[in-house]
């Protein structure tokens, strides 16, 4: 009961396994743009971030973006910024780079690479799971 | 007639239905995240290159370079501007968008 209380009212000694699953291609719709900004925010509540890619998701961090001709903001270099918020755990699914022809010289950070049955496992050890 | 497909072909089946549509001589134009289809590497590729014996395909290149993909463009697909895209819809007199 003490150990609650603590954890209630001085906000320390919780802290959640949070995944954040990107499934989306960046601008096409708004999803992409909106988890960023989610990611961003957890930030401040120092929990145990991981941010995964797959599907269009990769598409996310392909690097050599120029988004001018479109006039809408370029987020991809946001990825690198993260770093700097301590959200360091980046995945990507092995499976979708090859269905898309992409490595990992073709994105704008550094990630993980794991194939499907480890992100499988990844995904199944999280307290919460949120999907953009 | 020309095609408009918007839509990411790995995420819906809109350009696997405007290819089995689209007849002879007409025209796709891919745009938004329907351009990932027409890279090199991609899944859709193959079906694009195989379209491309009967229809003339298309993309939009804003719509490419704000995706880093200007580099990786299947050869054969013509890239657009704005002012290509509405020439095209000038130049064909019905358009069908792939919604």
């Amino acid at each position: 009961m003490s150990d609650m209380m603590d954890d209630m009212e001085g906000g320390e000694g919780v802290v959640k396994k949070f995944m954040f699953v990107n499934r989306k291609a960046p601008h096409g719709t708004i999803y992409a743009l909106e988890g960023l900004e989610v990611v961003l925010i957890s930030a401040a509540f120092d929990q145990d971030v991981s941010m995964v890619f797959t599907d269009d998701g990769v598409y996310e961090l392909i690097k050599g973006v120029n988004t001018k001709g479109i006039e809408v903001k370029d987020f991809s270099k946001t990825y690198r910024a993260l770093e700097g918020y301590d959200i360091e755990k980046l995945y990507v699914e092995k499976a979708s780079m090859d269905a898309r022809g992409l490595s990992e010289g073709d994105l704008i950070v550094d990630v993980t690479v794991l194939d499907s049955a480890e992100m499988a496992s990844l995904m199944a050890e999280q307290d919460v799971v949120i999907s953009f | 007639m020309l095609h408009i497909v918007n839509k990411s072909a790995t995420e819906r089946n809109s350009l696997e239905s405007c290819l089995r549509m689209a007849t002879k001589g007409s025209a796709v134009l891919l745009i938004e995240d329907a351009v990932y289809a027409a890279t090199k590497g991609s899944e859709a590729a193959a079906k694009i290159q195989a379209a491309m014996a009967d229809l003339q395909i298309y993309a939009l290149g804003p719509d490419m370079e704000a995706r880093g993909m200007a580099g990786r463009v299947l050869d054969g697909v013509k890239l657009v501007d704005y002012g290509g895209f509405v020439d095209l819809v000038t130049e064909h007199s019905t358009c069908q968008s792939w919604l």
